[in-house]
């Protein structure tokens, strides 16, 4: 094991990609994600990284840049958020596709109108059809480790997707904790060297983004879906690797305090630690709560969703963006969609949380138990979801 | 992609990210199952070389011989233009 350091999420995270030994780094930089962009700049800068360094003109420019080096075979790192993302979006689509083993930090950000730089998941919640895995980080030592899980899990044969390794813009991106860094030579005998399966090459050339027919187009997508189903496995046995060589505990779900639990919230990134610090105090009241704090959204871990959920009453789902017209936020969606097919399933409450940066507390989740207390006693709900933290009629502001 | 359609293949079989591993294999995608029930049929008799049709094939499905030229049926999509083109009327349009 390495030092004990004070590190930012964004620091952290450019800590985790210079010891990951990337080949090329093409990034632009947005708030919060910023701070990424300007450490491994220094990083270069100090000889300290032996990668070329793409200070591109734009995210659409950044992601394309990525697509070709990795094209090469190379090991590819970038980062954004927000605006960014929306902006990358076509390219997105064309790194999973291609199969390329990018690695993407997000520091989470709200979408514009009005503008916002502070957190929520709009931006990533909003590419989740694209074809990248996403994984969601609780704290910096999380942010710190998943990047180089990420790229053991991208570059596996069976894998070969780009991952976005997604931590709370402010929350987790400007927060300093202690986290404990790992060895060069802990990483480097976790994470061999890339291997490419088709890289691009003068001496044998082969064809990548052809145009795909009718009769050539589903056969091409459903291997790319079914590659992104088999990763979970993986995703799996790389946690397990990870958590017997360094002392970890990850998993893509963690239930806490749910074996006899009448209600759950399902939390996502950083207020899973919030919402867990206000289950353990709704214990202590003799509230039958717990929580489920899901790591990885994509591939959606379905099964064992419904097995940490089957004998509760009422889920709570902490969503972080609001799906416009829809039930509630994009979690709660996968959720109910999860869920359904068991026999006594439980009812399933959307709360779309801390939008915008809107700070969110222990006492806005003690509420939402509430609800979902009351939910389980009538066996019936009376809306699909509430806002928490906002002003006005139907929502929570607590 | 000029396999006979029965034999396409399926998403086990089809190359890793739809890449193409063999450089150049556009030219066997057999465009003359585009044509929709006519034909340009060259009557060499009146063909008096002057390449129009050649110039205009939007295909380059029409090759140069010796005194004449070659309608190639793998390509043509039969749209017809050589038909229309060529002044002497040595190009129909006929049923397949």
């Amino acid at each position: 094991m390495g030092k004990i350091v004070a590190l930012t999420g964004n620091e952290a995270v450019a800590h985790a990609v210079k010891q990951c030994r990337p080949d090329v780094i093409a990034m632009y930089p947005i708030t919060p994600q910023t701070q990424i962009v300007e450490e491994l700049s220094q990083f270069h800068a100090n000889g300290e990284i032996d990668a070329e360094l793409i200070p591109a003109e734009s995210e659409h420019s950044a992601m394309s840049a990525c697509i070709g080096a990795s094209l090469t075979g190379a090991r590819v790192f970038t980062a954004s958020a927000s605006q960014g993302i929306a902006l990358m979006y076509e390219m997105l689509f064309v790194a999973s596709s291609f199969r390329l083993p990018i690695v993407m930090a997000v520091s989470n950000r709200a979408l514009n109108s009005p503008l916002n730089i502070w957190n929520d998941m709009s931006d990533t919640m909003g590419v989740r059809d694209c074809g990248w895995i996403q994984i969601y980080n609780q704290n910096v030592q999380e942010s710190y480790h998943t990047i180089i899980q990420a790229f053991k899990i991208a570059e596996d044969k069976e894998v070969q997707l780009p991952v976005m390794s997604c931590h709370d813009g402010f929350v987790i991106s400007h927060a300093t904790e202690g986290l404990q860094l790992l060895e060069q030579k802990e990483i480097d005998g976790f994470l061999p060297p890339r291997e490419a399966i088709h890289p691009i090459d003068v001496k044998n050339p082969i064809t990548v983004g052809c145009v795909g027919i009718p009769e050539y187009y589903p056969e091409i997508k459903v291997q790319q879906e079914v590659a992104t189903q088999n990763s979970l496995k993986i995703i799996k046995k790389v946690f397990q690797d990870f958590n017997s060589r360094f002392g970890t505990n990850y998993s893509v779900l963690s239930p806490h305090e749910m074996d006899d639990a009448e209600v759950a919230l399902l939390a996502i990134g950083s207020l899973a630690g919030t919402a867990k610090e206000a289950v353990d105090k709704m214990r202590k009241e003799g509230k039958k709560v717990g929580i489920v704090a899901l790591r990885v959204f994509r591939p959606f871990p379905h099964k064992e969703l419904c097995d940490s959920l089957k004998n509760v009453k009422a889920v709570g789902v902490i969503d972080r963006n609001i799906s416009f017209g829809s039930m509630g936020g994009a979690l709660s969606m996968e959720v109910r969609a999860a869920l359904y097919e068991l026999k006594n399933r439980p009812h399933v409450m959307s709360f779309p949380t801390g939008l915008g940066g809107r700070d969110t507390r222990p006492e806005h989740f003690e509420k939402v138990t509430e609800i979902l207390l009351e939910v389980a006693q009538k066996d019936s709900i009376e809306e699909n979801y509430k806002v928490v933290g906002c002003r006005g009629p139907g929502c929570i502001e607590v | 992609m000029s396999e006979p359609k029965n034999k396409l293949s399926a998403w086990n079989e089809v190359p890793f990210g739809g890449y193409i591993l063999t450089p150049g294999n556009a030219r066997e995608y057999r465009t003359g199952d585009w044509r929709e029930g006519k034909k340009p049929v060259l009557r060499k008799d009146k063909c008096n070389n002057c390449l129009l049709c050649w110039i205009f094939c939007p295909e380059g499905a029409i090759e140069r011989e010796e005194n004449s030229v070659k309608i190639n049926y793998y390509y043509c999509k039969g749209c017809g233009i050589c038909s229309v083109e060529c002044p002497v009327k040595a190009i129909e349009m006929e049923e397949e």
